[in-house]
């Protein structure tokens, strides 16, 4: 009775401590200076865009000039490169991805999957500067001597879908980029696809198993109609990355202000034309402000690509 | 009963049943060795990227790379001010940016379970986690190159900062969460404020956690190139202070790499070999540490 005397105004006090009501409006404070920081992104970007788009209004979206000397400047061969490239990545990575997932989760013995899963994911921290040299001084030596020349003499000449393997092989171009690019987001899409994969109650798969299903057969009618919705989610996260992605694509794409149709030719992505205009710009020019400006257009897109994934992946992934 | 298998219907069905199985134990052997072989490419690009990287580097390594700074192509330079250059806004770009990533995690695990500005911050911060980096460049440009009329290290450091933030924030809030409530409830139970709870004890519970999380931001912001293009600018010279554009490893890379002279480009090389090195090999040690963390 006497302890209960002494100890009850004690969590009053607690209640009432200076220090708790600091440390929570410090904590609120942060949390909103997250937010906070989002709407500044997306502010001063726009409004470092206003000269460009109040120069050239919607107009600036669908024309491909950039042109310097007259100062006439367009965003749509760059989100042309953008788009292209980041979805040609997707095309190669995601059956990759899908394949390290599935031998990582149903396939691999036990002690061989945390190595190999680390070793996986290990090509998400090497730096996008070094895939730049590696697919400038590795990648695009072997595109130009051997695939692109091979590929142009053997279906350069089909109809309907040669004109998409035409052109000199430099090997350089769309292709390059969008291959160095799928190399950089299969550590995100496969590491993804593990855990959704691994999420997949153990009775489903044993059900199926106990009526005669091959592990194929387990993977193609449980465990992927199960996880639909997230595969497609941790899809998303690795478009957002490829979007957004600038020296790695810089050193392979070529570079040029042109929309070609050939899958071999040259051309830029708003991040690549971004690095590359940008210690060319005169502080207040027009270029400058074309060029917040495509960056403001590269974070709508990516934010809502990245949005959608995460509203996918939200419910499977408690994160 | 065996008057129907023996029936030539039956037989049929069986052989058709049998044929059947071939197929579908066939598919799933192509499936099988398809999926080994995904693993076999994705393996070996990182194989292929390491030893170019080795091949490339180890040549260009010597004891000057470390003690000199980079000079003009022919006069043998070395790394010395990129190294150093890298290693200060590497550091302080993290000490800015993970007091502020801790704090938010804390809020999310601590104080805003279910709330509505909890789910918004929790969301945006997961889009920061993969927003372009060449954006933040952009905007840090914005607020704190181009008003006060120069390149900085310190604006190359905010913008480091910016990234390490969510890297932090998701880390803290998943270590938080692993602590059982029972651990708060006997320390609120003890009469201790909740800041003492969190401080003294939810921290301590969850330091390798965190640490991890910290590790993982350095060893991401220790290769980042493009938001420093806008900000730090690179630096041929010796240069500490941080009003003034500062040397990276990464951007004099990106420099060097592109550069018509041959001792540039092995120099490149090797910067690059000791970025890759250093940055997984900071990964790794994370991984360990998250390992005995869980």
């Amino acid at each position: 009775m006497q302890q209960a005397v002494a100890a009850n105004p004690r969590p009053s006090r607690a209640r009432s401590s200076p220090g708790d009501a600091i440390f929570a409006a410090l904590a609120k404070a942060s949390g909103l200076l997250v937010l906070l920081l989002l709407g500044a992104i997306i502010v001063v970007l726009f409004l470092g865009g206003m000269k460009a788009f109040r120069a050239f209004g919607p107009g600036f979206l669908i024309s491909d000039d950039w042109d310097p000397v007259q100062e006439v400047y367009g965003a749509a061969v760059p989100i042309f490169g953008t788009v292209v490239t980041a979805v040609l990545a997707l095309a190669i990575a995601v059956p990759l991805a899908f394949g390290i997932a599935f031998y990582l989760t149903e396939l691999a013995p036990t002690w061989f999957r945390r190595p190999v899963s680390t070793a996986i994911e290990l090509l998400a921290a090497v730096p996008s500067i070094i895939y730049g040299m590696w697919g400038f001084f590795v990648v695009v030596p072997i595109m130009a001597e051997y695939v692109q020349p091979t590929v142009i003499d053997n279906l350069g000449d089909l109809p309907l879908i040669g004109f998409l393997f035409q052109g000199p092989p430099f090997g350089t171009g769309i292709l390059t980029a969008a291959l160095i690019l799928a190399v950089m987001v299969i550590p995100f899409i496969a590491a993804t696809m593990r855990d959704v994969f691994e999420t997949v109650p153990a009775v489903f798969k044993e059900s199926a198993y106990g009526l005669g299903c091959t592990t194929w057969e387990v993977m193609r009618s449980i465990v992927i109609p199960y996880t639909r919705v997230s595969v497609v989610g941790g899809i998303m996260l690795g478009l957002g990355r490829a979007l957004g992605e600038t020296m790695a694509v810089t050193f392979v794409i070529g570079n040029t202000n042109r929309i070609t149709s050939s899958l071999f030719g040259p051309g830029n992505t708003i991040a690549s034309l971004v690095a590359l205009e940008f210690p060319e710009s005169q502080a207040g020019s027009l270029k400058l402000s074309s060029l917040l400006a495509l960056g403001f257009i590269l974070f709508v897109i990516s934010f809502i690509v990245l949005a959608i994934s995460r509203m996918l992946l939200r419910p499977r992934l408690k994160t | 009963m065996s008057a129907t298998t023996f029936s030539p219907g039956a037989a049929r069905e069986a052989n058709a049943s049998r044929a059947l199985g071939r197929r579908r134990y066939r598919t799933n052997a192509i499936v099988k060795v398809l999926c080994v072989l995904a693993t076999i490419i994705g393996l070996a690009f990182l194989a292929s990227i390491l030893f170019t990287l080795l091949w490339r580097g180890v040549g260009g390594l010597a004891l000057s790379v470390f003690t000199t700074s980079t000079l003009p192509p022919g006069s043998h330079g070395g790394l010395l001010n990129a190294i150093i250059g890298s290693l200060i806004q590497t550091l302080l770009g993290a000490a800015i940016g993970t007091p502020i990533g801790l704090m938010v995690g804390t809020y999310l695990a601590e104080y805003a379970q279910g709330s509505a500005v909890g789910n918004a911050v929790r969301f945006v911060s997961d889009i920061l986690l993969s927003a372009p980096s060449i954006l933040i460049g952009l905007f840090v440009y914005q607020l704190a190159v181009s008003p006060f009329g120069g390149f900085s290290g310190i604006a190359g450091c905010l913008a480091l900062a910016v990234i390490v933030i969510p890297i932090v924030v998701r880390t803290t809030e998943d270590m938080l969460r692993l602590i059982p409530s029972t651990l708060r409830e006997a320390v609120i139970g003890l009469g201790a404020p909740k800041w003492k709870m969190i401080v003294l004890i939810c921290y301590r519970a969850a330091k390798q956690g965190i640490a991890t999380g910290i590790l993982l931001a350095v060893a991401r912001i220790a290769g980042e190139t493009a938001p420093l293009l806008f900000t730090s600018l690179g630096n041929l010279n010796w240069s500490l202070s941080l009003d003034k554009p500062m040397a990276s490893l990464p951007v004099t890379i990106y420099q060097y790499a592109g550069s018509a002279f041959e001792d540039w480009v092995q120099l490149a090389w090797v910067g690059a070999l000791l970025i890759t090195f250093g940055v997984l090999a900071i990964n790794i040690a994370a991984r360990l540490l998250l390992r005995r963390a869980k």
